[in-house]
């Protein structure tokens, strides 16, 4: 179809049009008159040639998918747009972001890695040093464990709410770095060494403490995602990646990690990222992402055009392993069947589900639960809010909802269901 | 000013200049770096035996290690005592890491109103960014999240404060002025006497009135109950 005020021309008139700007000095070269043709946007592609490569690509113009920003402070946050997006990789330039004091300016040449305290050997790494040590990749989730927080207060359930909004604090990249463990093996880890206090090059000095057991077991030094450098939002040149762990403790523009016999207790980890539970109590280091899903497809702003099959699509994810089963309820939780799952489903990874649904046209609320390989399933609101009282906005991967009006319309459902 | 004076390949922010001049300072961390190194060559102590990290934390094999992988590779560089000595600022709950210095209550009214105000009011309720001061305390849920009644540890403050306050100018507060801001807080919450004077042990002495309430997870997945 030709573009909105643009005249539909003719071979001929293309040809003759090229040649007449040639000839008059308009374009010198023939890539030029190409660029120009190009330019012109013809109605049919097979009747002109396309454009030169490149050494860099973009998207096509049409498309323009966007981090959600919500507040331009140094302490912020943008999110992935999940319902824009399709499989489980997100594009590196759509991945979210959480900085507590801006994106700092490193360049790879100048960053060091201090790795001390009980150790045997406490030493200094450069990048060049860190890409020499064995690699290690894996397709793994990241997720904020305020993800999600906009929806724990019953009083406060929204309806207009898109995914990316409530639940965009998520997204999955090909990881590339150096297993922790190949480091401290080198450092030679002392008896008695139970933690890692984590520390960023970033003006908030961001600092997290981190079970030994863990990093040991397949926490990364990640220098890569989905193929190139990370880039300068997600922790360039260097971040801790801890698979399944709220996404706070992958410390970005990692340069320091001591090895000690007891967590640090940094601000980031008590007056932050810990869960009041009603009970006079507050849970800290609240570590693992419980399992969770969310359906993208159909959500708000959404709204299915006509009655017949639509495909409810959406992702599940658990940080404590494999996803083995999600299911869709199509009546307001009634009722549940299974969804089917896109393989390879792996470990501490998004896993993309689909159920086919055959929508009458009537009121309806849909929703998704998921189970992981330890056997927990996502709980409903009401499950969370009974063992964690209301007030705690982290770690709240209850079961989502997207109400589906008579005319097509969805907006977020949970309220429906409260 | 800090980032630049300390010197060399180290940009970064680390340890403050303390009271030593920076050059009598650098040979005094040298003199330990030397001990130190001369420590390690005379051999191993019982408690301070190397052992391998796989012994520590974890069965089986190393991932991304062969087989036939060497014992060490040795790509970077040891760190001198100094080295660790410019970075490793951190503050634990036992005092560990806190500097020499000290600051009143009555000097931290001062570098309050001078660099923290702005930000936090002008009794560190008003905002705009965190409110730092609620004495009241609770008993079911917090309807607050401040250093007077949810911080756990007045450590957390040095640690913090050091690393990352004032937002914008963060590392400009000297050792003292740190304690001494620190004291006007936690005076500010009726945690401590207004002729107070903050140290490295009466900072670590302090009991906060939340730390009691904080417990470690005790989630576990599996089919449970829900938790």
């Amino acid at each position: 179809m030709p573009r909105d005020g643009r005249t539909k021309l003719s071979r001929r008139a293309w040809i003759t049009t090229t040649s007449g700007v040639i000839a008059a000095g308009l374009v010198k070269t023939q890539t030029d008159a190409i660029k120009l043709v190009a330019q012109e946007a013809p109605s049919d592609p097979t009747r002109v040639p396309g454009k030169l490569v490149s050494e860099l690509g973009g998207r096509a113009p049409a498309e323009e998918p966007k981090r959600l920003v919500r507040a331009q402070t140094l302490s912020s946050s943008s999110r992935t747009p999940l319902a824009d997006l399709m499989g489980t990789i997100t594009p590196a330039d759509l991945h979210f972001e959480r900085h507590h004091a801006g994106v700092p300016d490193i360049r790879l040449e100048d960053h060091e890695l201090l790795v001390h305290g009980m150790v045997e050997r406490p030493m200094v790494f450069r990048m060049s040093d860190l890409m020499r040590y064995p690699q290690v990749s894996r397709i793994q989730f990241l997720e904020c464990s305020g993800n999600g927080g906009g929806v724990y207060n019953r009083d406060r359930m929204p309806t207009e709410v898109t995914v990316q909004a409530l639940d965009g604090l998520l997204s999955t990249s090909e990881w590339t770095g150096v297993a922790v463990s190949t480091i401290l093996r080198e450092v030679g880890v002392r008896r008695g060494a139970s933690w890692i206090l984590a520390e960023g090059s970033d003006a908030a000095v961001m600092s997290r403490s981190i079970p030994l057991d863990k990093v040991m077991e397949d926490s990364m030094l990640a220098y890569g995602q989905n193929g190139e450098r990370i880039r300068p939002e997600q922790g360039y040149p260097l971040r801790l990646f801890n698979p399944g762990y709220e996404g706070n403790t992958s410390v970005k523009w990692l340069r320091r990690i001591e090895v000690t016999d007891q967590p640090t207790h940094t601000r980031d980890e008590t007056s932050k990222y810990t869960d009041p539970l009603g009970d006079g109590k507050v849970r800290q280091f609240s570590l693992a992402m419980d399992a969770k899903s969310v359906i993208t497809f159909p959500s708000y702003p959404y709204a299915l055009p006509e009655t017949g099959w639509w495909e409810i699509r959406g992702l599940a994810w658990s940080g404590r392993g494999r996803i083995t089963k999600v299911e869709v309820s199509t009546d307001g939780g009634r009722t549940w069947v299974d969804a089917a799952l896109q393989g390879p489903i792996l470990e501490k990874s998004t896993v993309r589900f689909r159920h086919l649904f055959d929508w009458n046209g009537r009121d309806t609320v849909i929703l998704s639960r998921a189970t992981d390989e330890t056997g927990y399933v996502q709980p409903t609101v009401e499950q969370l809010w009974d063992a964690r009282g209301t007030r705690t906005s982290y770690h709240q991967n209850h079961q989502r909802a997207w109400k589906i009006a008579r005319t097509g319309e969805v907006t977020f459902g949970l309220g429906e269901l409260v | 000013m800090r980032r630049a004076q300390t010197g060399g390949r180290v940009p970064l922010r680390g340890a403050a200049e303390g009271g030593l001049p920076g050059m009598v300072r650098g040979a005094f961390l040298l003199v330990v770096a030397t001990a130190l190194v001369a420590c390690s060559d005379s051999g191993q102590t019982a408690d301070r035996a190397p052992i391998v990290s796989g012994d520590v934390a974890m069965a089986g094999t190393l991932e991304g290690i062969p087989a036939h992988a060497p014992a060490r590779f040795d790509f970077g560089t040891e760190a001198s005592a100094a080295r660790v000595a410019i970075w490793d600022i951190d503050v634990r709950p036992d005092g560990e890491g806190l500097p020499e210095g000290s600051g009143s209550v009555a000097q931290g009214r001062d570098v309050y109103n001078v660099h923290c105000v702005a930000c936090h009011g002008p009794t560190g309720t008003e905002g705009p960014n965190d409110r730092l001061v609620d004495s009241e305390q609770w008993d079911d849920v917090p309807s607050t999240r401040t250093v007077g009644n949810y911080w756990p540890h007045a450590t957390t403050l040095y640690d913090y404060i050091r690393k990352a306050m004032p937002q914008l100018t963060p590392g400009i507060l000297s050792e003292d002025q740190v304690y001494a801001v620190i004291a006007y807080i936690l005076w500010m919450n009726e945690i401590i006497p207004e002729d107070s004077v903050l140290d490295a042990q009466t900072l670590a002495a302090v009991v906060m009135p939340a730390r009691d309430k904080f417990v470690v997870d005790d989630r576990v997945g599996g089919a449970g109950p829900v938790r």
